[in-house]
């Protein structure tokens, strides 16, 4: 409030004076540089589009209806138009058209990819919600209250430990056996891909925070006597959020191909949610009688993690001092 | 610097103990018995079930399960729930399989990446560094399996040749060359295409650590004093722009069992990943929890090795 007070007295005492940067434009502005992230940006809203579209289309409004079931028009190729005589009013897709064909069973390959956006989309934002939780929880503690000492080992070496012994297990490994285990559904998948991955995120917040620790203005608010509380969440969460952020970025990415990866193996989500992973799983058998299965939610997965992926990459750029004003 | 090695390996030791219970408390807290794989099975009567349990210790408290679990590991005596056959001369015999794959994984990414890198660090902003760029990406982004059922049709339908599986049946009584082309052509497809991944990683990761180096004030130095600009990337940059990936052989060990599942499950490679895979899909507590182990020493001797090394190679950094 103040800032922006004083920017508008000077920009009135100096008019010839360019108004300076706030830092998100100075960031938009780096971001904006590099074309193939801004593309990735807006495949991202256009999926996040789709998603919500989802959500709404098939379950709420059922508009599009990924489950229902006709045999007669089994493996039909994009495009084609629903067999009039054969399928009652009912279940007959919008305009009877398959806009993207049908599966093995016919049921309509676009409802089930809307359908699978959304639910692809939230394995991946709640997985890496978890794992960024935890990751910036455990790095803070270890970061900030790293010297306090509990019996015979500090703060910081205990949680700094446990994170060596999380990283000494293979991961996809570890995620198998955990989902194979335990019974299947779709959240222990999202939960189990969250506790498996936030190590990473721990190592960068516990370093963000050890060199903040020492900054001035975290040292005048301590000397000035602010709550612990506040210097945390106020002062230094918001300083050690860049790294965080564009590790999350690529996380989503990276649930979203483990999803998949577990589908191919048999123990991704089941029935009735469809996901990109399951449905490209479940295609690959197709692939020579209907290859529209296989290539559609391959395509599909491709571009999104593509895109994830670029963001992150122009994020890490946006972020990185040394690329700033130039 | 004995000091350092010594109380390293012994900090190591103790993290092992730490993921040994914790991956075995993993696999016995989860709900799913090993006696109730089959329970179809006619001829399991409750009290071959009891007989079973009683035989694996699976009706003794959690600890004394880990005790056991120790000592026959230790004696070499682990048995499989499966086939009662012992655990580890079967994960010899298919680490045995996976380590050519991993080999050649190994020296395709680590052989292409550089020079892919370097190439791009040099020219950085060309059209050969943009599309090198983009290339990467879009082979992370690919699920792997999809991408290999790609290159397995396109090389059965041009090649008309058999891409699945260590050797072609019914190749064991040819000429020891044939036999010997034979499984490296088996070889090649597999692992291309588990190093796909690792090449668009890798080669992102030296071309931003030579964009690092090259900023630096000793190449412009070494650039001033009016050296060849090849003597200049070759000999100051690269050699300090290849010092953080020694630290990355530790983390190269491990891929030997996590890594592989997925590949070698599509080319039905017996390997350590499908190993894994099918007693996880039987509930072979020891067949998981040992090849679990394994991993974690192979990661804990991983990094020891690559600390060591970063202090031998880099004479800025000093154990204590």
């Amino acid at each position: 409030m103040a800032d922006s007070r004083h920017a508008a007295a000077l920009a009135e005492l100096l008019p010839d004076l360019p108004t300076p940067e706030t830092p998100l434009q100075e960031l938009w502005r780096i971001f904006y540089k590099d074309r193939l992230a801004v593309i990735g940006l807006v495949v991202l809203i256009f999926l996040l589009i789709a998603a919500l579209a989802g959500k709404v289309l098939t379950e709420w409004t059922v508009t599009f209806d990924p489950a229902t079931v006709r045999l007669p028009d089994k493996f039909k190729p994009p495009l084609s138009s629903a067999s009039v005589d054969l399928i009652p009013p009912a279940d007959r897709p919008l305009f009877g058209t398959y806009l993207l064909g049908t599966d093995e069973l016919g049921r309509d390959v676009f409802a089930r990819m809307l359908q699978g956006s959304f639910v692809s989309l939230s394995i991946g934002f709640i997985a890496v919600g978890i794992s960024v939780l935890i990751g910036i929880v455990l790095g803070g503690l270890a970061g900030f209250y790293g010297t306090v000492k509990l019996g015979f080992m500090t703060v910081d070496t205990l949680i700094m430990r446990f994170t060596d012994v999380m990283l000494c297990f293979p991961t996809f490994f570890l995620i198998l056996t955990v989902v194979a285990l335990l019974p299947p559904s779709i959240y222990n998948i999202m939960i189990v891909i969250g506790l498996t991955s936030w190590e990473g995120t721990a190592r960068f917040v516990r370093a963000e925070f050890l060199t903040l620790r020492e900054q001035d203005f975290v040292v005048a608010a301590q000397a000035l006597g602010l709550p612990e509380r506040r210097i945390i969440f106020r002062h230094m969460v918001p300083n050690a959020i860049a790294p965080v952020l564009m590790s999350a970025t690529i996380g989503v990415a990276s649930a979203i191909l483990t999803e998949s990866a577990l589908s191919f193996l048999g123990f991704g989500v089941q029935p009735p949610y469809a996901t990109w992973g399951n449905i490209l799983a479940d295609g690959k058998d197709f692939i020579f009688d209907a290859p529209w299965l296989f290539f559609i939610p391959g395509v599909a997965i491709l571009v999104v993690v593509l895109a994830f992926n670029l963001v992150g990459e122009g994020l890490r750029e946006a972020f990185n001092p040394k690329l700033r004003r130039r | 610097m004995w000091a350092f090695i010594l109380r390293n390996i012994l900090q190591r030791l103790l993290l092992l103990v730490f993921v040994s219970i914790l991956a075995h408390s993993v696999a016995h807290l989860a709900p799913g018995q090993p006696s109730e794989v089959d329970p179809s099975n006619p001829r399991m009567k409750p009290e071959d079930i009891a007989r079973i349990r009683a035989a694996f210790h699976l009706d003794e408290p959690l600890h004394l399960q880990y005790v056991y679990w120790m000592r026959d590991l230790a004696t070499g005596e682990l048995k499989s729930f499966k086939d009662s056959q012992p655990v580890l001369p079967k994960i010899w015999q298919r680490f045995l399989n996976s380590l050519p794959l991993f080999i050649c994984e190994t020296l395709i990414i680590w052989s292409l990446s550089f020079p892919i890198g370097i190439y791009a660090a040099v020219r950085r902003g060309s059209a050969y560094d943009r599309t090198s760029t983009f290339v990467a990406y879009t082979l992370i982004s690919i699920p792997g399996f999809f991408l290999s059922y790609l290159v397995i049709l396109w090389v059965v339908s041009t090649f008309n040749v058999p891409v699945i599986g260590m050797k072609t049946f019914g190749m064991e009584d040819a000429q020891p060359v044939f036999r010997w082309m034979d499984r490296l052509w088996h070889l090649v497809i597999p692992s291309l295409m588990s190093a796909v991944a690792g090449i668009a990683i890798l080669s992102r990761y030296v071309r931003s650590q030579m964009l690092e180096v090259i900023g630096q004030d000793y190449v412009r130095t070494a650039r001033a004093k009016g050296l060849p600009e090849d003597a200049v990337i070759y000999h100051h940059a690269l050699r300090n722009a290849l010092l953080p990936f020694v630290t990355m052989f530790g983390f190269l060990l491990p891929g030997l069992i996590g890594g592989s599942v997925i590949f070698e499950q599509i080319f039905a490679w017996p390997g350590l990943g499908r190993l894994g895979y099918e007693a996880i899909l039987n509930r072979d507590f020891p067949v998981i929890l040992t090849l679990n182990f394994i991993a974690a020493v192979l990661t804990l001797a991983g990094t020891f090795v690559s600390d060591i090394l970063y202090a031998v190679v880099d004479p800025r950094i000093r154990l204590q």
